[in-house]
C-alpha cells in the first residue's frame, strides 16, 4: 500500500486494519509519533490527515490511503514552526513524550483558527494528556505562537 | 594515566581515556576527569537488596574540536537533570554551554547508585559537580601557564578559553585539552570555587538540553528503540499476583500474520521483586500483529491466595484497624492521659486508594543476548538494577550486561522497578534475536507497582482554650518492603520518615503508631511515596482542628508547629531517615516550614481563609509539608456549586534551597500540582478478586488541560543548599484541595478521590 507522509510516498506491506501508528513506528521507523494508549484517549499519537488532527492509533492504514499525512517530523522543515519556536521559548516539555501529539493538536488548531479563544484552546487540546503537567506552559505557548508566524514555516 | 580510585571521598582523579571512552561510548581525546563521590546511603537501603555502599563517578572530557562532553549518569524523565547537573560542571569550568555535549552514562556500578529516585540527583551531586568543574578549570589554566611559561595565577579561564591578560594571549579549551590532561590533578582543598555572583548558569533558567529534539520528534525513548532483525513482544500477564499459566491454547493466535513465536513466561514468584510476572508472550514482526494475536490467546490461570483481594473491602478493613490500638513507633508524654483529661476531643479517619503511575510512555525494553553478553536499551530509572536482575535471570555477571538508558517518557517511580527489562532479556535469549517488549496502556495500568492503599486515624485532645494537648496518629498500608520480602505487615522505618513520624508539632503528649496491612498486590514507589497519604491525613486533621476552634488555619498551624527549632523525631528504634541526608546540612527546620506557611497563606485571600460552614460557594484551603528536605506550601481556591467542584486557582510556595535551574524547579512544581490534583480528584485503582479493574485513561483518568487551574510558583530559601525538587510539590496538594472544599461548602472529604463524593466541573 502507498502512504503519502510528509510529502513523500512510502510503500508499506501490512494488513489493511493495521493502525497508521504502527505503520509509522514499526515499518517506516518514524518514531516521533508516540504510543500512549492505543484507544484514542491520550492524544500522544496525534497526526494530521489532510490537515485535520487524527489519532494514528485508531486510524487503519486503509483509511489513510491517498490522504496527505503529516507527522511531527514533517511539521516544519527546520523545526521552526511557530509552535515549535513557542514551545522552545516557554520551555514547555518535561519528559517530552506527549509533546509531539500536543504540538500536532495545537498546529491543527492554529491552522484553522489563528486567534483561538481560551475556550477554543481548551477544546482543541482536551484530547491530549500530559502526565508531567505542562498544561500551563502549553496554553501560554499556544497564545504566544502567533508572534512567531512571520519567521516560522509550516508544512501544513 | 591512572585508573580512578574509589576509596577516597570527593577526590578528582585522572581516569584512563580508554576506560572513559568505553564508559561514555564517545570518541574523544584530551582532558578526561573523573570524580569519586562520597558514599550515598539510599533512602531505601533497609528494603532494597542492593548494597548501599557504592561510590559514584562522573566524567568530563574536552575534545580538540572544543566540545566539552559531560556525562549525565542520572536518568532523564522530565525533571531536566540532563541540563541541570551538566550545567553546574560547565559553569564552574567556564565552559560555554553551547559547546557542551551531554552524554548519557551507561549503567555501571562504578558510578555508585544511579537509581534516579528520591529527588536527590541535584542535592547529592551539586557540590561534587562544582568540584569537578573547578578541577577541570584549574588544569586548563595550568596547561596555559605551562604553554606560555607564565605563572598560573596570571591565567584565567572564561568563556571556553584561557586568557593571559598581560600578554594578550589566549587559547581555547580545545587547544589546551591535550596539555591539560598531563597536569597534576589539583588537591580538592586547593580548589577555588566561583563565587555566586559570577555564576553563568547556576541559579539561571538554562534552556533544557533536549527540548529542540523533543519538539521535532527527534528523540529516542524506550518505546522508540529499533534494532535490526528485532521482534516485538506483547505479553499477556497473570491478572492476579502469584498466579501462573495453568494451560494455554495458542492455536488461533499463531494464525495471525506476522507472528513468529509464542512463549510462556515463568513467574508467579513471591516476593515479586522485579521478576517478570507469569504470562504468555507473543512475538511478532510488528506491534500490531503481536497485540492482535495476544487477544486470540486462550489461557487458564492457576489459583492464587491473592484472588480474594478486593480493594474496597481491604480499605474498609484498614480503616477499622487504624481505630484499634496499634504498634507504638514513637511516644512523647502520655497521650492517653491527655485524652482522658481533655475538654474536647476530635478524631477522624482518612484513606487514599491504590494509585497507578501512568507515565505517558508505557514501560518498554529492548534486549539482545549473545554468548556471555546481554545489551539492553530501556527507559529505566535504575540501570544498575537492570544489570543485577538481568544477570541473575540469565546466569551472567552484572558487568556482562550493558544497559543503555534512553529518555524516559515519564517515570514517577515506575521505571525504578525494572521487571520489563528482565522480560526483554529472557525473551531475547529464548528467541536468539533482539526483542523489544512493548507494554500497552492496559498492561501498564493492570501490572503496575501500585502506590499503597492507606488508611490513617487521628485523635486530638484539646483544653479549655482550644490548645492541642494530645495527638495520636496511626496508619496502616502495605509496605514497599513486601515487594522484597514475604510476610511484611507494617510500614518500614523509611516510610514512617516520609511525613508521618516527622510531623513537626510542638505537642507535649503525642504518639505515633502503625497497624498491620497485608501485601496483596505489587507495591512500589510513586512520586513522593508515603508522603501522599501521610500529608493528606496530617494536613487535613490539623485543618479540622483549626476550623473546629474557629481559627484561621494558618494561625492555628503556626501555633501547632511552635518555636523555630530543629525537630528531630528519632526515638528508640525509630531512626528518622531524613531522606538519607546529613542532619547538619539538612535539619528539619520548623522556622523554614513556618516561613513557607506564612507565604502560602498570603497567596490565599486571608479574609476568607478561615471561612467554612457555607452551603456552597468559593473557599480557600492551604497545606504545608516538608519532604525530600524541601518545604512546600499549597494554597487552593475552589468553587463548589450544586455538588460540583472546580479548582479555580492553585499557588505553590516552595523552599527547595538553591534552585540550580529555577525554570525547571518551577516546572516541577507546576507538574507536581497537576499530579497532585489528578490523584486528589480522580485517582483510584480498584481490584476485584485480586485483579485490577481499571485499564486505560477512560477509567483511570488524569487531569486534562481544560481542567487545569491557573497556577503560580514562588521560590524561597535560595540561601540554603539545594534540596529535593521532583517530589515535594505533590504531598500538600490533595489536603489543600479538600481543606478548600470544606471552606467552600462545609463538606469534609476524608476518603480520596474527591470524585467519589462530588462531580467535577
Amino acid at each position: 500500500m502507498e502512504l503519502t507522509i510528509n510529502g513523500k510516498v512510502h510503500q508499506v506491506d501490512l494488513d489493511d486494519d493495521t493502525p497508521l501508528l504502527w505503520a509509522l513506528r514499526d515499518e517506516l521507523k518514524m518514531t516521533g509519533t508516540k504510543f500512549g494508549c492505543g484507544a484514542g484517549l491520550c492524544g500522544a499519537c496525534t497526526i494530521h490527515i489532510n490537515g485535520n488532527p487524527a489519532r494514528a492509533c485508531l486510524t487503519p492504514i486503509a483509511a489513510a490511503k491517498g490522504a496527505r499525512i503529516t507527522t511531527i517530523e514533517g511539521l516544519s522543515d527546520a523545526g521552526d514552526h511557530p509552535l515549535q519556536q513557542a514551545w522552545v521559548k516557554h520551555n514547555v516539555p518535561q519528559c517530552g513524550y506527549c509533546q509531539s501529539g500536543q504540538l500536532m493538536s495545537a498546529a491543527a488548531l492554529l491552522a484553522a483558527n489563528p486567534q483561538p479563544s481560551e475556550k477554543e484552546i481548551d477544546s482543541a487540546m482536551s484530547g491530549n494528556i500530559c502526565r508531567c503537567g505542562t498544561y500551563p506552559r502549553i496554553k501560554a505557548a499556544i497564545k504566544d505562537a502567533v508572534q512567531f508566524y512571520e519567521g516560522g514555516n509550516s508544512n501544513d | 594515566m591512572t585508573d580512578h580510585t574509589l576509596q577516597d571521598e570527593n577526590t578528582i582523579s585522572l581516569v584512563s581515556r580508554r576506560r572513559f571512552l568505553k564508559l561514555a561510548g564517545i570518541s574523544s581525546s584530551g582532558l578526561v576527569l573523573g570524580a569519586t563521590l562520597p558514599n550515598i546511603q539510599p533512602a531505601w537501603a533497609d528494603t532494597a537488596t542492593e548494597s548501599g555502599n557504592a561510590t559514584l563517578n562522573l566524567f568530563v572530557s574536552i575534545a580538540p574540536d572544543n566540545t566539552v562532553s559531560i556525562v549525565c549518569h542520572r536518568s532523564e524523565m522530565g525533571q531536566g537533570i540532563r541540563t541541570g547537573l551538566p550545567a553546574v560542571v560547565a559553569d564552574e569550568m567556564e565552559a560555554d554551554w553551547n559547546l557542551v555535549k551531554v552524554i548519557q552514562g551507561l549503567g555501571d556500578k562504578r558510578y555508585g547508585s544511579q537509581n534516579t529516585d528520591g529527588s536527590r540527583s541535584v542535592r547529592q551531586f551539586y557540590d561534587t559537580m562544582r568540584t569537578m568543574g573547578a578541577s577541570a578549570r584549574t588544569m586548563l589554566e595550568q596547561a596555559a601557564a605551562q604553554l606560555w611559561s607564565v605563572p598560573v595565577e596570571e591565567c584565567k579561564a572564561g568563556n571556553h578559553r584561557v586568557l593571559h591578560t598581560a600578554s594578550k594571549r589566549s587559547a581555547s579549551f580545545g587547544e589546551l585539552a591535550e596539555l591539560a590532561a598531563t597536569q597534576k590533578v589539583p588537591a580538592e582543598e586547593t580548589l577555588v570555587l566561583k563565587s555566586a555572583k559570577n555564576f553563568n548558569y547556576i541559579g539561571k533558567p538554562v534552556a533544557t538540553y533536549d527540548t529542540p529534539d523533543i519538539v521535532t520528534g527527534n528523540t529516542t525513548f524506550g518505546q522508540d528503540v529499533i534494532l535490526d532483525n528485532m521482534l516485538i513482544a506483547s505479553i499477556e500477564r497473570a491478572p492476579v499476583l502469584g498466579s501462573k499459566v495453568a494451560s494455554l491454547d495458542d492455536s488461533e493466535a499463531r494464525k495471525v500474520s506476522g507472528v513468529v513465536a509464542i512463549e510462556p513466561m515463568d513467574g508467579g514468584i513471591e516476593p515479586p521483586l522485579f521478576h517478570p510476572l507469569s504470562g504468555v508472550a507473543v512475538l511478532a514482526t510488528n506491534t500490531w500483529a503481536a497485540l492482535k494475536a495476544r487477544k486470540a490467546l486462550k489461557i487458564q490461570w492457576s489459583e492464587s491466595a491473592h484472588a480474594t483481594h478486593n480493594s474496597d473491602a481491604y480499605l474498609e478493613t484498614l480503616k477499622k484497624r487504624v481505630q484499634q490500638p496499634g504498634k507504638v513507633l514513637t511516644q512523647h508524654g502520655d497521650v492517653n492521659n491527655a485524652l482522658a483529661n481533655a475538654k474536647d476531643q476530635h478524631s477522624a479517619v482518612y484513606s487514599v486508594p491504590y494509585l497507578a503511575h501512568a507515565a505517558m510512555e508505557p514501560p518498554s525494553a529492548t534486549a539482545e543476548v549473545k554468548e556471555n553478553h546481554c545489551e539492553i536499551w530501556s527507559c529505566v530509572q535504575d540501570p544498575q538494577s537492570v544489570q543485577q536482575h538481568v544477570s541473575q535471570a540469565l546466569g551472567l555477571e552484572a558487568d556482562q550486561v550493558k544497559v543503555n538508558v534512553t529518555l524516559l517518557g515519564g517515570g514517577f517511580g515506575r521505571k525504578s522497578q525494572i521487571d520489563f527489562a528482565v522480560e526483554a532479556a529472557v525473551l531475547a535469549r529464548k528467541l536468539k534475536r533482539p526483542v523489544k517488549v512493548v507494554w500497552s496502556r492496559e498492561d501498564d495500568i493492570r501490572h503496575d507497582y501500585y502506590h499503597a492503599a492507606a488508611a490513617s486515624y487521628f485523635e486530638a485532645a484539646m483544653d479549655d482554650d482550644g490548645q492541642v494537648t494530645g495527638w495520636r496518629q496511626r496508619t496502616a498500608f502495605p509496605s514497599i518492603t513486601g515487594t522484597f520480602k514475604n510476610g511484611v505487615k507494617h510500614p518500614n522505618n523509611g516510610e514512617m520518615s516520609l511525613g508521618f513520624a516527622d510531623a513537626p508539632f510542638d505537642i507535649a503528649n503525642r504518639q505515633c503508631e502503625t497497624a498491620p496491612a497485608e501485601y496483596e498486590a505489587r507495591i512500589g514507589w510513586l512520586r513522593s511515596v508515603a508522603n501522599i497519604q501521610n500529608a493528606f491525613g496530617i494536613c487535613s486533621f490539623a485543618d479540622e482542628l483549626a476550623r473546629l476552634n474557629n481559627r484561621r488555619p494558618d494561625e492555628f498551624l503556626l501555633e501547632l508547629i511552635g518555636e523555630d527549632r530543629q525537630f528531630n523525631p528519632s526515638q528508640g528504634k525509630f531512626k528518622y531517615a531524613n531522606h538519607g541526608a546529613n542532619w547538619k546540612k539538612f535539619p528539619l527546620d520548623t522556622g523554614r516550614l513556618k516561613q513557607v506557611l506564612k507565604a502560602t497563606a498570603e497567596k490565599a485571600d486571608l479574609s476568607k481563609l478561615g471561612d467554612h460552614a457555607r452551603k456552597s460557594g468559593e473557599g480557600w484551603g492551604i497545606a504545608v509539608h516538608r519532604s525530600f528536605l524541601s518545604y512546600v506550601g499549597i494554597a487552593t481556591k475552589v468553587r463548589v456549586e450544586e455538588g460540583k467542584v472546580r479548582i479555580l486557582e492553585m499557588h505553590c510556595v516552595a523552599d527547595v534551597g538553591l534552585a540550580v535551574n529555577p525554570d525547571r524547579v518551577e516546572a516541577q512544581m507546576e507538574g507536581a500540582m497537576v499530579f497532585g490534583i489528578s490523584l486528589a480528584l480522580m485517582g483510584e485503582i480498584r481490584m476485584e478478586n485480586g485483579a485490577v479493574v481499571n485499564s486505560n485513561f477512560h477509567d483511570y483518568p488524569l487531569l486534562r488541560l481544560q481542567q487545569c487551574p491557573n497556577m503560580s510558583v514562588t521560590l524561597m530559601g535560595q540561601e540554603h543548599p539545594p534540596a529535593g525538587v521532583g517530589e515535594p510539590g505533590v504531598p500538600p496538594v490533595a489536603p489543600s484541595i479538600t481543606n478548600a472544599i470544606f471552606s467552600a461548602c462545609g463538606e469534609r472529604i476524608r476518603d480520596l478521590p474527591i470524585n467519589k463524593h462530588m462531580q467535577l466541573v
